[in-house]
């Protein structure tokens, strides 16, 4: 089954590019430890679903790119063509000539329903290429105006259109400080939005993306493009093909389905993150080498406490001790900063695959009670190495980690709103006072849900 | 790609906006090698194939045939537009584009507004009209003019009023160049406060400029380079006050020198609007972002580095130097200090080779020195344009909204309030048609109410910051 995806504005076009290109190159890649076979099976599925065929046999990616003005579509094409592996299609971007102004409401009430018809005609034409589709992956950031407004409006309208089938939205979560002045009250409208609309929502967040780049993968003077490439890194190690945990013999058919199924079990919680290990520049892997067991170990402390990445981890950070009544458990977590799980899918890659011992994972202390950690926890074991580490775990976490964020931003779109500072640019497009109350409310419930877990 | 259009009102406007075009062709032919005619360039110009009589030339696509600017040419007197239409840049500009009158203003405000307005209302909305339909997309009239005089003070602020009604979709930017307390038209505090109502009315943004920190930049740079601290390492080309290597030969007008730092703020405003980079930022997303509440508008600007030294490996020293730079008193466009005062919102757009990273150290660096109101604690606006400026490897335009313009309100109002009371040359006013002295008390009053609305904010300063109690939900 394909993934159809919806590239907007320019972080989700320049975030867009660079997941084709890992992907490409992943499965492309010839060092997969595995067998010629093996290696053939595992490009074909992922070709099945991220690029469709043209004649001379260069693969167009499966996606729709949109932007409400030009620059930014015209060198991502530029540069999908230049590499000569892959190319976006000719006809399959729509844009404009001038841009939301970092205005959701601009994005949302003006340019979506002017603009509806014509892009949901590019998304229907993009879906009718695919022999089955498994759902949407619509890359989009909060801050702007454009990802997040336009955004919002897309999927509430993919929601509409095609409510039988899944929509997995990617929203990068803006830098703490400043990018967009106005990008806390964008995010919580956004937020607000897609939790109506979406099936789940898979944050990447800057900061986090940063720090990587700073302290594993060694970069002095890190561009946007560094930033993306790990992300792109971090989404290829989650979406390329895979085998189910009892060995079948063909890759997964539909991936955004089995995350969904693994990760979302209420609509209450939508919220997933990804975590992934080992994760450094070229150079340095050429020197490493890795054991299952130090791997995990350190993946489930990043888990447990809420780390991004596995350099500063706190190891002082323990899941409380199982057995003890629930208030307990819930005082003691606070204590710890301990990040409490709803549900969890581990995806490993690489050699030796099959000994990977994930017990650490099925320990009922990281899960919420009201789930039993046989269907809260899930693993996904394929033997086919990614982007040449010989060995690398993929956690795709649906936990309280981005309580802390999100309650930050709430807090600073609050203080804003009540000096009603800014409130004109968005009342002159019709979104009013009460529009911002209602996210607020929605977002405050889904705080305090996940901060109950 | 969207275009704006500029419209020079005045002596001063007309020559700054002459600065300004020769500038602009300047930057697009280093970045334009091929001489196509991009999007780019259509943002400020029209290509046009001159062999074609009327309007029929305008060409789209292709080679670029003959550049005409996108620019309205507007001065009661017309020595200094047909000096323009005279010189090196004649080409440039479309003869049809221009309304000129011979008497003059006569450094009253009331006669460009009031008597001027209404003479050249039809050729003012026509002119404009044209320009409009030349656009694919207009976003923004950009409008230069100085506060002081009658012309660009009076005139200028008309053609605010014909611009909202006309286009109210699109953005109107004003740079206001203030009169500096030795200006040697005695009437510039009443013009400037007839003016300042209007903007407070009529603009989305001004940028306030003032011709003593225009001065003290160059002093300081000539001092620089004439100390022979720094050896033969200055570049020529870099200094931003230069015009060396444009289409102007001469250089020793007095004004040229100062014109030329705010022909660079203006193309580094729109630099991100018109290349491309990493993060890009729109002429839309500076009002979204750096005006709070409407009338709020009054962005103060710095532009760094002033000069670039002759090697060409910059140390990140020197580029958190440049950063550094930015929020100083010295490089700031009009007498003011935002360090000491408080930031509302500040925007920071870099051109050049510059990433995310080098970006984030400085605001980190830089954010604790600097006070912010309390509902926009983080409130910076970003941008990086890949394209530097010719001559530079990289280069800052920090755009603040902050109170530390309300210093050169109260000086204004003050210089105005010493001639009001006595009624000094207030004849010349009150005997144009459809001037009284409820114009003045009105004038006055909006300043007033906007000199009121800093004070306030000033007040917060120093505040504690609470958390507002946030809505709490049952669970």
């Amino acid at each position: 089954m394909s993934i159809v995806t919806v590239q907007l504005g320019q972080c989700g076009n320049q975030i867009g590019f660079e997941v084709f290109d890992a992907l490409f190159s992943d499965s492309h890649c010839p060092q997969g430890l595995c067998s010629k076979r093996e290696n053939e099976a595992y490009q074909a599925s992922c070709k099945e679903r991220f690029f469709s065929e043209e004649e001379n046999g260069v693969p167009i990616a499966r996606a729709v790119l949109v932007d409400m003005e030009p620059k930014v579509i015209n060198q991502t094409l530029s540069k999908a063509a230049q590499s000569g592996r892959w190319k976006y299609g000719q006809c399959s971007c729509f844009c404009q000539k001038q841009g939301s102004g970092n205005n959701w409401a601009y994005g949302y009430s003006v340019h979506g329903p002017r603009h509806e018809e014509s892009i949901m005609n590019l998304i229907q034409k993009e879906v009718e290429k695919c022999d089955s589709l498994s759902g949407f992956f619509i890359i989009m950031s909060m801050a702007g105006g454009t990802g997040s407004g336009l955004g919002a409006f897309i999927t509430r309208n993919l929601q509409d259109q095609y409510s039988n089938s899944l929509k997995m939205n990617h929203i990068i979560w803006p830098y703490g400080t400043g990018e967009v002045i106005v990008q806390n009250y964008n995010s919580i409208l956004t937020l607000s939005h897609l939790y109506r609309s979406s099936d789940a929502l898979l944050v990447h967040e800057n900061d986090a993306l940063h720090k990587i780049c700073a302290k594993l993968m060694n970069i002095k003077q890190i561009s946007f493009r560094d930033i993306n490439q790990v992300l792109a890194h971090q989404l290829g190690s989650v979406f390329q093909p895979t085998y189910s945990e009892e060995g079948s013999s063909h890759y997964r058919r539909n991936p955004l389905g089995d995350l969904m199924e693994n990760l979302v079990p209420h609509p209450e919680f939508k919220m997933l993150g990804v975590r992934n290990i080992p994760q450094m520049s070229e150079h340095s892997l050429a020197y490493s080498t890795f054991t299952w067991a130090g791997l995990l170990k350190h993946l489930r402390q990043m888990l447990i406490s809420n780390a991004k990445m596995e350099e500063g981890i706190d190891w002082q950070v323990r899941p409380p001790l199982s057995g003890a009544p629930t208030l307990g458990k819930m005082s003691v977590n606070k204590n710890l900063h301990f990040n409490t799980s709803l549900a969890n899918l581990v995806i490993l890659r690489g050699k030796e695959v099959h000994s990977a011992d994930l017990g650490g994972f099925k320990d009922p202390a990281l899960y919420t009670s009201w789930l039993e950690p046989d269907n809260a926890f899930n693993m996904w074991k394929t033997q086919r190495a990614f982007n040449r580490y010989e060995k690398s775990a993929a956690l795709v976490s649906n936990s309280q980690f981005l309580v802390k964020p999100l309650d930050m931003i709430v807090g600073k779109a609050w203080n804003m709103f009540a000096s009603k500072a800014y409130i004109h640019q968005y009342t002159k497009f019709g979104i009013e006072e009460e529009d911002f109350l209602d996210s607020f409310t929605l977002l405050e419930q889904v705080v305090a849900s996940y901060r109950n877990l | 790609m969207t275009q704006s259009v500029v419209v020079q009102v005045g002596q001063c406007g007309n020559q700054i906006g002459c600065c300004f075009w020769d500038l602009a062709l300047r930057e697009h032919a280093a970045v334009n090698q091929k001489g196509i005619y991009d999007e780019a360039i259509s943002s400020f110009f029209r290509n046009v194939d001159t062999r074609v009589v009327g309007d029929g030339g305008s060409i789209s696509k292709g080679k670029i045939c003959s550049l005409k600017a996108r620019a309205v040419l507007i001065d009661m007197e017309e020595g200094v537009v047909n000096e323009i239409l005279q010189g090196p840049l004649r080409d440039v500009f479309d003869s049809k584009q221009l309304i000129t009158d011979i008497s003059g203003s006569g450094n009253n405000w009331a006669v460009g507004h009031k008597v001027f307005g209404s003479l050249y209302q039809e050729q003012i909305l026509e002119k404009l009209r044209k320009s409009a339909e030349h656009c694919d997309c207009l976003q923004c009239f950009f409008i230069i003019h100085s506060m002081g005089g009658g012309t660009g003070s009076g005139l200028g602020t008309f053609l605010l009023k014909v611009l909202e009604d006309e286009f109210p979709e699109v953005y109107r930017f004003v740079t206001s160049i203030y009169p500096s307390g030795e200006d040697d038209v005695i009437t510039s505090p009443y013009n400037s406060i007839l003016a300042m109502k209007e903007l407070n009315e009529h603009a989305d943004c001004v940028l306030p400029i003032d011709n003593q920190s225009l001065f003290d930049i160059i002093s300081k740079i000539d001092l620089v380079v004439n100390s022979g601290k720094l050896g033969t390492a200055v570049k020529p080309k870099s200094l931003v006050t230069s015009s060396a290597g444009a289409f102007k030969k001469q250089q020793e007008k007095p004004f040229d020198a100062m014109n030329n730092i705010v022909a660079n703020l203006l193309l580094n405003l729109t630099s991100s609007a018109r290349f491309e980079g990493s993060l890009n930022m729109d002429l839309n997303e500076i009002s979204m972002n750096l005006v709070p509440f409407p009338q709020l508008h009054y962005l103060v600007s710095s532009l760094t580095p002033l000069y670039t030294l002759a090697d060409v490996n910059i140390p990140p020293r020197r580029l958190d130097q440049m950063f550094s730079d930015a929020f100083s008193k010295d490089h700031q466009l009009i007498q003011a200090d935002p360090k000491h005062s408080l930031y509302l919102a500040c925007a920071l757009m870099v051109r050049g080779n510059v990433q995310i990273s080098d970006l984030r150290r400085n605001i980190e660096r830089l954010k604790p020195s600097l006070q912010f109101v309390s509902w926009n604690q983080e409130g910076w606006k970003t941008s990086l344009c890949s394209v530097p400026p010719v001559g530079h490897s990289h280069s800052l335009l920090a755009l603040a909204n902050n109170t530390c313009v309300k210093p050169t309100f109260l000086e204004l109002r003050e210089r105005f309030m010493r001639l009001y009371k006595k009624k000094a040359h207030l004849h010349h006013y009150l005997q144009i048609e459809g001037m009284e002295e409820s114009c003045f008390t009105e004038a006055v009053s909006s300043l007033s109410a906007l000199i009121q609305e800093y004070s306030q904010l000033d007040a917060t300063k120093s505040m504690p910051m609470e958390d507002l109690p946030r809505l709490s939900v049952a669970v």
